[in-house]
């Protein structure tokens, strides 16, 4: 329970909006446009409480319950996630699976909820978000295993910072495959247009279509901080940080980092034919096992 | 000298995974060549590290032999023969994608496994030698599940990337004479395929072999 | 000096790219050949000392090769000179494809890939350095690639694919036996991969690199042997190559690729694992010999059959060197009996399908009334082929046979006996049928020409003649090559 884990904490909630800002604005300069205000997200998520929800008949409770567990469950994982060089406000061996049990249980609900709608339009987007999701747990969970093979340790916070300096062949391998793991889970271009409102191209935009008020704005901030979970992870295992606040303040600059990055990948690269979406999460897989297998030699 | 070379050995071997597990991944021929271009260029770099040989004259000749060969000659070689067979850009496997890079994936898993068993002969990456392995598996696997000819001249060409990875580790110094020798060997090996491929083309107006099947019993 | 064998060929195989003139090209494929015999001629007379720090010798084992792809190769030179004068190099229509035109290859190409060929397989049976035989074995499948290729249709084109394809992948794992090979001496001190130093140090060899390296070499130079299973480029090729193409390759080629299995079987025994070797030499002897009878029987075409006797024939070889004892020397003797037969039946198999322009065994009939030497000669090549006496295959099989009985091998005689039969009985209907019966109406070109019919008859003498009396000196040298491999 060190200074910097609840500065990590707290950072996360208050800024994890910022990261999509900072996103949308790549976007916008590099397509030569101003962007909006960086602090948009908390405009439009102000106006969004402000509203009165709006419920179908058809839905029941598990609607209503959903984006409320999804954001904890997001929250808990980010009590798992190491910044800084500091440990985590948990941290256990053995806690990466329950950090992408946490990651699991907010896709799951918010698949329940979509198909607590009734709706043909969100019942697809939850088929692909399922199988997406089968493809990317156990990039992630390859990727992280192999992390803790290499570190010898099964705390996310103890193996996180050493597998860069024990096998950079490892570590770039999992980076690899944990970028593309964010990209997939947080539906960015590569894997999903954000700004997409196409029936034939939407993933995650579908399924939370019905979502409104208070609700859609719980689930947009619960999906900012599922993006600061992501970058969290591929800057604890990508840039070596010192103990203390320097650490802390290079971790900072990283995520501002990864949300550069973000934008550009989202600008210059194009969105793959959704058939060709399985092949590239699979590939991730296949990077992660690489990693895994030859760390296992 | 071993603290240079071996992070860069084991860059180069895990690259030439890579580049393996791309080539059973992709769809597109012009890829897949470029991708077995880059395997000689990283075989002529395993070539230049290998342990005791840093820079020496035989490794610099192997090494420039190798990149000369497979990176610039077979490629340009492949090309051609591609070109002539206009219609056809995909590999056309008899397996889809996914099933390749997994199998793939599995046959690293055996290659690493039977490296463990193997005894490895002193001053050998075992890195180096599972990755051989690998190649040869991976090698035959495109060769055995591509319909297109060019697919099976590359499968060829990973088998033979893959042999001369495990000849570096394991078998001590041939002379490089005999070196250069099978080099060459490949060399027209290659050259008469993609010749006989142009000719395929011309013929037979494709260039999928499970369709030259006149011939039986 | 015994590299004169190998750069004879070659040089006169660049020079025939540069010739004009077809004549001039082809006076010398038969000057080289008939040098390059009298070349191998004295070296029976008196063996040349080794050269290159061992890499290149010529012991017994590569004598009695070099000798029967040397003397091939002088009875298939003369053949086809004949041959290419008829073939000519016009466009034609294709018989058996209606509609089509093909054209031959261009002379220069052919007879060049010819002499190359030679030089290649000269290189491989005097190369004692493993690395060489490797580069050597893999030339020769380079060189002949563009033999198969002759007549230039899609059936051809489609054998040379699939013999190029197998025949590499077969040899890059024969590549990799070398290595196998290199890694079971590099725990020793430093050597080259040599035939007779590795013999030396067998004792400190690590055995099972050796074992692993056997395998590889044998499955793959095996394929280019072609011992089953790994035969299926054989028949393809050797129907679809001109026939004096396939006699060659039949004849010459096989026992080259052989060459590359005997050599490590002898560092194998001197280290002690010679049964072992053995071991598998039968198990695929056996599955050849099974896989060349079971598809001689009912077989449609005749040089496809011709193609699958060969497949037989080299598993007989194979289990001639398997059982051991007095065995190796009947199999070194097949070497050259089957050698000889199978090269007067593909040639003969040319004159027959020049006549008749097919290939289907039902549609020939009545060879002997239409032209009376060929046609004595296929069934004489029947005859010795199947290992009926007074034909030399005879005795060598039954060299073969004997060694099973005194090793007390019941099974494996009882089955090789078994399998020659079969074979003879699916042979029988088909070749008798060939050559008895009504003349079909064929009335293009002369009937036989001195040039196609002297060198069948020849060989088929030289079959005659090692089935009466075997020379002491192929006696002496065969008996040494067996010797070398684990005989008695």
């Amino acid at each position: 329970m060190s200074g910097p884990a609840i500065a990590h904490v707290v950072l996360a909630l208050v800024a994890a909006p910022l990261l999509l800002s900072v996103i949308s604005r790549v976007k916008a300069r590099v397509a030569g446009r101003r962007g909006p205000p960086l602090l948009q997200p908390y405009y439009d998520s102000a106006r969004l409480l402000r509203k009165g929800a709006v419920y179908s008949t058809t839905s029941t409770w598990v609607f209503r319950a959903s984006p409320v567990v999804g954001l904890s469950a997001v929250v808990a994982a980010l009590l798992l996630v190491p910044f800084g060089g500091a440990q985590a406000i948990l941290a256990f061996p053995g806690d990466l699976f329950l950090f992408a049990s946490f990651l699991a249980l907010a896709r799951f609900v918010t698949i329940l909820a979509a198909l607590d709608t009734g709706s043909s339009f969100e019942g697809m987007g939850a088929s692909r978000e399922a199988t997406f999701g089968a493809l990317t747990e156990p990039a992630l969970l390859l990727a992280l295993v192999a992390f803790a093979h290499e570190a010898g340790a099964g705390s996310l916070s103890a193996f996180v910072q050493p597998v860069w300096s024990e096998s950079a062949t490892t570590g770039a391998l999992g980076l690899g495959a944990l970028g593309v793991v964010l990209l997939a889970e947080n539906a960015r271009i590569p894997v999903d247009d954000p700004a997409t409102h196409l029936e034939l191209t939407m993933v995650h935009e579908v399924m939370v279509l019905d979502h409104s008020g208070p609700d859609l704005a719980l689930i947009h901030y619960a999906s900012a901080l599922k993006l600061w979970v992501f970058g969290a992870l591929f800057v604890g295992v990508a840039l070596p940080q010192p103990d203390g606040w320097g650490g802390f303040a290079v971790a900072a600059a990283g995520m501002a980092g990864v949300a550069v990055s973000v934008g550009l990948v989202e600008s210059l690269i194009a969105r793959l034919r959704m058939s060709a979406v399985p092949h590239f999460i699979l590939g991730a897989s296949a990077l992660s096992l690489v990693a895994l297998i030859l760390g296992l030699r | 000298m071993n603290d240079v070379t071996g992070p860069i050995a084991e860059a180069a071997g895990a690259l030439l995974v890579l580049t393996a597990l791309a080539v059973l991944g992709t769809s597109r021929i012009r890829t897949a060549i470029a991708l077995v271009a880059l395997q000689g260029a990283l075989l002529a770099v395993v070539i230049l590290v290998e342990p005791g040989e840093l820079a020496s004259g035989r490794s610099l000749a192997l090494a420039g032999g190798t990149l000369a060969l497979k990176s610039v000659v077979f490629p340009r070689l492949l090309l051609r023969a591609q070109r002539e067979a206009r219609v056809q850009q995909e590999l056309q496997p008899f397996v889809s994608y996914p099933f390749s890079i997994t199998s793939g994936v599995l046959l690293l898993g055996v290659a690493v496994w039977l490296t463990d068993r193997m005894t490895v002969p002193p001053l050998a990456h075992s890195l180096d030698l599972s990755v051989g392995l690998f190649l040869i598996f991976a090698g035959l696997f495109v060769l055995v599940s591509r319909r297109i000819a060019v697919g099976q001249v590359l499968g060829y060409i990973m088998l033979e990337n893959g042999i001369a990875l495990f000849g570096l580790t394991v078998a001590g110094h041939e002379p490089v004479l005999i070196e250069l020798g099978i080099l060459l060997d490949v060399f027209v090996a290659v050259f008469v395929m993609g010749i006989a491929i142009v000719q395929i083309n011309r013929e037979f107006d494709h260039i999928e072999v499970d369709r030259l099947a006149a011939l039986r019993d | 000096m015994p590299l004169v064998v190998v750069l004879l060929p070659a040089a006169a195989g660049a020079l025939s790219f540069v010739l004009r003139g077809d004549a001039a090209r082809r006076g010398l494929l038969m000057l080289t050949a008939a040098a390059h015999a009298a070349v191998v001629a004295s070296f029976w007379v008196d063996r040349p000392e080794p050269m290159l720090a061992d890499w290149i010798a010529v012991d017994a084992l590569g004598l009695l090769v070099l000798t029967i792809a040397s003397g091939l190769f002088l009875t298939a030179s003369v053949y086809g000179v004949g041959y290419l004068a008829r073939e000519g190099p016009d466009v034609r229509p294709d018989f058996f494809q209606r509609g089509r035109l093909i054209a031959n290859e261009p002379e220069a190409v052919f007879v060049g890939a010819l002499l190359f060929f030679l030089a290649a397989m000269s290189l491989a049976s005097v190369s004692h350095h493993f690395g060489l035989l490797w580069v050597a074995i893999e030339a020769t499948t380079l060189t002949s690639a563009p033999l198969i290729y002759f007549h230039r249709h899609q059936r051809s084109l489609e054998a040379t694919w699939k013999y190029l394809v197998i025949g590499s992948v077969g040899i890059a794992v024969a590549l990799l036996g070398t290595f196998f090979l290199a890694a079971s001496a590099s725990g020793t001190e430093e050597g080259p991969v040599v035939v007779e130093a590795l013999v030396s140090r067998a004792a400190s060899l690590d055995p099972t690199w050796l074992k692993a390296a056997f395998i590889a070499m044998l499955v793959g130079y095996g394929t280019k042997v072609g011992l089953a299973p790994m035969h299926s480029w054989l028949p393809d090729a050797h129907s679809e190559a001109p026939s004096l193409v396939s006699a060659l390759l039949s004849g010459a080629l096989l026992n080259t690729a052989f060459l590359g299995i005997l050599r490590t079987l002898e560092v194998l025994g001197a280290a002690g694992l010679g049964d072992f070797g053995r071991e598998l030499l039968l198990i695929f002897g056996f599955i050849s010999m099974g896989i060349g009878a079971a598809f001689i029987i009912q077989q449609r075409d005749y040089k496809r059959m011709l193609a699958y006797s060969s497949v037989e024939h080299m598993g007989i070889v194979a289990i001639g060197i398997g059982i051991g004892g007095g065995a190796p020397f009947g199999a070194m003797l097949h070497a050259v009996n089957h050698s000889v037969a199978k090269a007067m039946l593909f040639l003969i198999a040319g004159n027959i399908l020049a006549l008749y322009r097919t290939k289907t065994v039902q549609e020939v009939s009545g060879v002997i009334g239409l032209a009376p030497v060929t046609g004595m000669l296929w069934v004489a090549g029947f005859l010795a082929i199947t290992g009926t006496p007074p034909f030399g295959a005879f005795v060598s099989e039954f060299t073969i046979l004997r060694g099973a009985i005194d090793d007390g091998a019941w099974i494996v005689a009882a089955g090789f006996l078994a399998l020659l039969a079969a074979v003879f009985v699916g042979m029988a209907s088909s070749f008798l049928g060939m050559a008895q019966g009504e003349a079909t109406d064929v009335s293009r070109g002369r009937r036989e020409s001195i040039l196609a019919v002297a060198p069948p008859a020849l060989l088929g003498a030289v079959a005659l003649l090692l089935g009466l009396w075997v020379p002491p000196a192929l006696a002496d040298v065969a008996h040494e090559a067996a010797r070398a491999i684990g005989g008695a």
